[in-house]
């Protein structure tokens, strides 16, 4: 009877066993990768905003406070975007008759908001409140990014549960004095940039951090109903 | 395998393994035949056809279900574990069968599983994929099944070890590959007998590329030994251990009916009751239809029949001592319990099972039973039924009265629970018959080994 198989077969089904072990490893690499890649997960998006708006000139170079804008920050768990009257209070009387600012005059005058278009979105089975962060230590550059130097907004963290945890777990790694919580050119302690909290002088941020968890009563939260309620 | 050097007794002369007769060749030429050249004839087709319509169902009944969701289904909370939950401890039990005969026994050198462990392990393998089923359709997001595995991931979610649930993903995945592993090995060398004796050009190259290259050499021969023996060594274990997680899944809860330490050796017993039950069931029928008597003997059949009343005994002890334990633990709950499972609104569940596992069963005692083989099926039908009673009770009876009286809820099936129930039996039987049309449902090889042993024997004599 003549052979079913080509000779060559035996060394076919022999390489395509090593080949099948090597696929499933780069292709659970592979994926995982695409999923950590900016590209996936949107860091360092920009949108195309009715008004572009910048941080850098306004909070960097003007040097206008977070809560100017965001005035809920503090209280409440949506840090608040600023009605048009908040723009306009400087704006009506500067840059009158920009013609960049056509959009935000016209919602005065017509009494329409404008329609931002959020950078920074959790989806809805998320609970996330501001106010919480802030009162604890947790800066606004912490999870937005250098805000004071971008001049269109874009997102700064991945914004996947990992993100999150990662603080959860550990806060000391983050955590400020409340003092700078607000302070868009923070630095974390070291050598070179020591931070003064109580009148102590600290060097090394996770020494810091373990005296404002402790401070600020800080518990490391990771239970499913703490976000997912 | 050369160990069993024993004398060959006159018992054994009078009721042989395998019809007088069969030589080597013989009893290749008989079970290849059923594949190569017997094709697909009518009744084959029939019953086929039957099994794909409950099949199509099953596939009617998944699809309305991921459609709309669990509500379909008459669970609501008290209830939230009832058909789905009892199905996929039924189908699972049945496994266990499966790999007692392939693994246990060949361990024990037990002669008599040669010609059913090939089809009583795709018996398995096919079970468990019934059951592997239900624990997905009854999540309520059933896409999202994946989460229960420890893979690495962007939301840094991990299983919950401390589960039972999660106990129960590693169990089954882990039965399910080995069970594969150990019924694919068994088969390379009977692949390679059916490539060899293939006609057609199309079946030489499938069960070519199946046989994976098997020429017959020493070389293989040894490692086929040694292969099989190590995964008879790595898949006995799991005939105790996946049922016992199965039972954590309900005794590591508080719920009384379930929280009881009985529960591991009593399901244990239960599966490889309701799995020998299946074994019969699927036996007796396939040995008249395909005039496997020779092969699959009355002896067989006899032996199976003892194995159930044993297994049947354990579970009876079990139900015993459940209520023993009710009543001698003094507490209110589980004595309400147990009263409400006799005389509450399911006691006709109740009494039906203890009729099916316990009181028929009983018929087995006579030998006269064990050797007739409809008789013989009959009890194995009504144990099949009896067990999934068990696993109803169990599950749904438990939980409809807890602790709190206003909590209290009854279960009515709907439509769509029985249909993936019955749809369930399509998606086996589909697979149990592709397997009879296209696999050898008895071991060539081993037949051949057992042939040849006995022949020596009787020429000794």
């Amino acid at each position: 009877m003549a052979q079913v198989f080509h000779r060559s077969s035996n060394l076919i089904s022999k390489l395509s066993i090593v080949a099948i072990v090597i696929l499933i490893g780069v292709l659970t690499y592979g994926l995982y990768q695409v999923e950590e890649s900016a590209w996936y997960s949107n860091i360092g998006l920009t949108r195309q905003q009715p008004v572009p708006f910048s941080h850098r000139h306004h909070v960097g170079e003007l040097g206008i406070d977070c809560r100017y804008c965001h005035t809920s920050v503090e209280k409440s768990a949506f840090a608040g975007l600023p009605p048009t009257e908040t723009c306009m209070s400087c704006h009506s009387q500067i840059w009158t008759n920009a013609e960049m600012l056509e959009p935000v005059r016209a919602s005065y005058r017509d009494n329409v908001s404008i329609s931002w278009l959020r950078v920074n979105e959790l989806p809805q089975f998320v609970y996330f409140d501001h106010s919480i962060h802030v009162r604890m230590g947790v800066g606004c550059t912490t999870c937005h990014g250098p805000i004071a130097s971008m001049p269109l907004t874009y997102r700064f963290g991945t914004e996947y549960m990992s993100w999150c945890i990662d603080c959860h777990r550990q806060p000391a790694k983050n955590l400020r004095p409340r003092s700078e919580v607000f302070n868009p050119y923070y630095q974390q302690p070291s050598a070179v940039h020591p931070v003064t909290y109580n009148g102590v002088s600290y060097t090394d941020q996770l020494t810091m951090g373990r005296q404002l968890m402790k401070d600020y009563k800080v518990a490391s939260l990771q239970d499913c109903d703490t976000c997912h309620r | 395998m050369d160990s069993e050097g024993s004398q060959t007794t006159v018992a054994e002369r009078q009721d042989p393994l395998v019809k007088p007769g069969y030589t080597m060749g013989t009893v290749t030429d008989k079970i290849s035949s059923i594949v190569l050249t017997r094709g697909t004839t009518k009744g084959w087709m029939g019953g086929f056809a039957i099994a794909f319509a409950l099949f199509l169902l099953l596939n009617i009944a998944m699809g309305y279900l991921f459609f709309r969701g669990v509500g379909i289904w008459g669970i609501n909370i008290p209830i939230a574990w009832a058909f789905a939950i009892t199905n996929f401890v039924w189908w699972i039990g049945i496994g266990h069968a499966g790999t007692l005969i392939s693994a246990f026994l060949l361990l024990m050198h037990q002669k008599w599983r040669t010609s059913i462990n090939r089809f009583a392990e795709a018996m398995t393998i096919f079970a468990v994929a019934c059951a592997g089923m239900f624990p997905l359709l009854h999540m309520g997001r059933p896409w999202l099944f994946y989460y229960l595995l420890p893979y690495p991931n962007v939301m840094w979610l991990w299983p919950q070890f401390r589960s039972p649930l999660v106990w129960d993903v590693f169990a089954v995945s882990t039965y399910m590959t080995v069970s594969i592993l150990f019924w694919y090995v068994g088969l390379l060398p009977d692949l390679a007998t059916l490539r060899d004796k293939a006609k057609k050009k199309v079946s030489q190259i499938t069960y070519g590329f199946l046989s994976m290259g098997w020429r017959g050499s020493a070389s293989h021969w040894k490692r086929y030994e040694v292969a099989s023996l190590l995964l008879a060594g790595v898949a006995t274990p799991l005939v105790v251990s996946v049922h016992t997680v199965v039972s954590f899944d309900f005794s590591i809860g508080l719920t009384p009916g379930w929280h009881s330490t009985i529960f591991p050796p009593y399901f244990v017993a239960g599966a490889i009751y309701s799995g020998f039950a299946m074994v019969l069931t699927l036996a007796i029928p396939l040995r008249k239809y395909y005039g496997l008597d020779g092969m699959i003997t009355i002896r067989h059949l006899d032996i199976m029949g003892k194995v159930m009343l044993a297994t049947g005994v354990i579970v009876a002890y079990g139900y015993i001592m459940e209520t023993f334990m009710a009543f001698y633990s003094g507490n209110p709950f589980d004595r309400y319990m147990m009263m409400n499972r006799m005389f509450g609104p399911y006691l006709y569940v109740y009494w039906t099972l203890i009729a099916c596992n316990i009181a028929i069963p009983q018929l087995l005692w006579f030998r006269s039973v064990r050797r007739n083989p409809w008789g013989l099926f009959a009890v194995s039908i009504v144990v099949n039924v009896g067990m999934w009673l068990e696993r109803f009770v169990i599950i749904a009876v438990s939980l409809h009265r807890e602790f709190e009286p206003s909590y209290w809820h009854m279960y009515y099936p709907t439509r769509w629970d029985w249909a993936v129930l019955f749809g369930s039996f399509g998606l086996f039987f589909v697979l149990f018959y592709l397997f009879i049309r296209f696999l050898p449902m008895i071991s060539i090889v081993e037949m051949r080994a057992l042939v040849h042993k006995t022949g020596k024997k009787e020429q000794a004599a």
